[in-house]
């Protein structure tokens, strides 16, 4: 083990917590604001992929495709909010759960419909390619570091727009008492839309940045939305800041745990055996954080005390 | 028109009975195997419907426990094939192909599992207990994956269907008797359950568990006793269901088995006896013209769901006895 090799995994624990990040705010935006269990949201991490990937592959601008990606998510959001999810903020925690499973069931096969169960393939644009030097002589890739930027970008920019602005004030009322709120006149059921589609926007745009250095393909969404899940699960339900820590908890334990772990075995056991024991368990890494997160707190790190 | 929820129960069964005997006559062993499949998701679903029907608890993971009882099979049963011997660390054991011995080894490991599981997630109730059970099943999932020592992500293959004494479960309606008596008496069982303190109490406990326990029950630890129960059959029904395929992997245990065993309990009627039953039927049914008619029939089973969740409360039996059934 080595200090590069230490820092780069840690920074692509950082790459992936931040990506998991961008998921997992809009998942616990909408939970605390409208009481919605979205498990379609993997979907629209889907749609984000696959409109970039097709958008960026017709013109050979990642940036146009970035752009597609963050239009056609929010799009979708905003659509499936007025049609289908509206109509379930006042029904019980299983009615939304499968009424989200059915949104999965067609979002999913209708894009193979669509294009086919072949991966289509994104591209790192030239100007981000290739690695950098960072202080000490270790050579990183830029997309990964793009990415984090990225990420910590937006979860200043959402810190900001909640804290700091009268869209904000709204979202926070609205997650205290919605019938006060819309006797003050807000237009309760736009406000609905427009954070539902926010939500969406986030899943699309990490599913186009996590689709250029993976394959886009149908189903890339709901691992990520169960690993987001457990983000939420950590971080506490309805919390910005609790997703925010929860994801880089994750990304680290996950990463980190599945290098790490073989080696740790390796101190105490033979080479197979500790390679194979050691990433059964890493596999295992974040649940088991989870069960001891919620041993501790029940409600999650930054949760609602019950 | 309404009508009686008893009848229903009786036609169901009947007609369970019938078709696979129709089929035998008519020489038809396909529609035999598949009225099995039907039978045995419907016994998984019965197992869920203990805990999402009668007690209230939406278990997004229940997966695990058909998994767990797939595994129980595939592993006892790919050693007692390769004579190779089991080291449990306590004792060794050679493996079996015995029906009765892989199905109590499949129920008690899944009842273990479930204590443990429940335990953890039952401290948390509503979303949590969703999501929680949700990332349980993705973390047996991912350790089935990469448990190279039986297959990984290919699983494992069994090339003689265990036995059972006396029988030959090779034929077709042989096997689909052991599961169809199999399901009549879990049915039996869960309507005494259902109608006795404990299922009163469980079902007093969703309504308000404010209220049970201020008369003195303790909800947690009937909870728990439920999904210990509801965990055991679902174990019993993926024993089966491997036996059926002859085959088990990982993705007995994916989510989205978990998210179809609700499906089929939403489809029949939540808390109803013989919903799931329903539900499986028309499963299997929708899976098999659907399917042959198109490769995406996803799409349509979304759709029709859809309807169901916005428009048809009850799901089937709440539509022809006009009475919605239990609220989750």
């Amino acid at each position: 083990m080595t200090t590069p090799l230490i820092i780069e995994q840690v920074l692509n624990g950082l790459q992936f917590g931040v990506m998991l990040f961008l998921m997992a705010a809009g998942l616990t935006l909408i939970f605390g604001v409208m009481g919605l269990i979205n498990l379609a949201h993997g979907s629209l991490y889907m749609v984000g992929a696959f409109a970039a990937a097709a958008v960026a592959g017709a013109t050979g601008s990642f940036f146009l495709g970035l752009i597609a990606a963050l239009a056609a998510a929010a799009f979708a959001g905003a659509v499936v909010e007025m049609v289908v999810i509206r109509r379930l903020y006042a029904a019980a925690h299983l009615d939304q759960v499968l009424a989200t499973f059915a949104l999965i069931l067609i979002f999913s096969e209708g894009t193979r419909w669509l294009y086919g169960s072949f991966p289509l393939f994104l591209d790192i644009p030239d100007s981000l390619s290739g690695p950098v030097t960072l202080p000490g002589g270790i050579q990183y890739p830029l997309y990964r570091l793009t990415l984090i930027g990225i990420g910590l970008a937006v979860a200043i920019g959402l810190w900001a727009l909640i804290e700091k602005t009268r869209i904000g004030v709204q979202i926070r009322a609205g997650e205290n008492d919605r019938e006060m709120i819309a006797a003050l006149g807000v237009n309760i059921s736009k406000l609905y839309t427009l954070i539902f589609a926010l939500g969406a926007a986030l899943a699309g745009l990490a599913g186009a940045l996590v689709g250029a250095i993976q394959s886009v393909q149908v189903g890339m969404g709901e691992p990520v939305l169960i690993l987001a899940f457990v983000v939420i699960v950590i971080g506490g339900i309805g919390s910005i800041r609790g997703a925010f820590i929860g994801a880089l908890l994750v990304g680290l334990t996950d990463t980190l745990g599945g290098v790490f772990l073989p080696e740790l075995f390796k101190l105490f056991m033979e080479t197979g055996a500790a390679q194979k024991s050691g990433s059964a368990i890493a596999s295992m890494g974040i649940y088991i954080l989870m069960g001891l997160v919620l041993i501790w707190r029940p409600t999650g790190l930054f949760g609602a005390r019950a | 028109m309404r009508v009686d929820e008893r009848m229903i129960n009786t036609v169901v069964i009947a007609g369970l009975l019938a078709l696979p005997l129709y089929a035998l006559a008519v020489d038809e062993p396909f529609t035999i195997t598949l009225v099995t499949r039907a039978v045995i998701l419907a016994l998984a679903a019965v197992g869920l419907n203990i805990v999402l029907g009668i007690g209230g608890m939406v278990s997004f993971g229940h997966a695990v426990f058909f998994g767990i009882g797939g595994y129980a099979m595939g592993i006892l049963a790919y050693h007692a094939q390769t004579f190779t011997v089991l080291d449990l660390g306590l004792f060794t054991t050679g493996g079996t192909k015995m029906m009765p011995v892989i199905w109590l080894v499949a129920m008690v490991v899944s009842a273990v599992v479930a204590l443990l599981i429940g335990v953890l997630s039952l401290r948390t109730s509503g979303v949590y207990f969703i999501m929680i059970t949700l990332a349980f099943g993705q973390m047996f999932f991912y350790f089935a994956i990469s448990w190279a020592q039986y297959g990984g992500e290919d699983g494992v293959s069994i090339y003689v269907r265990n036995s059972f004494p006396g029988l030959n479960t090779l034929v077709p309606i042989q096997f689909f008797g052991v599961c169809f008596v199999l399901l009549c008496v879990v049915l039996f069982l869960v309507a005494q359950l259902q109608a006795s303190p404990f299922g009163l109490a469980l079902n007093g406990t969703r309504q308000s568990e404010a209220r049970a326990q201020a008369v003195g029950l303790n909800p947690m630890r009937l909870k728990l006793l439920a999904f210990v129960i509801s965990g055991a059959v679902t174990g019993l029904a993926g024993a089966l269901f491997a036996d059926l395929n002859r085959f088990v992997s990982p993705s007995m245990f994916s989510w989205q088995l978990s998210g179809e065993l609700i499906v089929l309990i939403i489809i029949g009627g939540v808390g109803r006896l013989i919903g799931p039953v329903i539900g499986a039927s028309v499963f299997v049914t929708l899976e098999h013209f659907l399917g042959g008619l198109t490769d995406f029939w996803h799409v349509y089973l979304g759709v029709i769901l859809l309807c169901i969740v916005l428009f048809g409360r009850g799901g089937i039996i709440g539509l022809l006895t006009g009475q919605e059934g239990a609220h989750v």
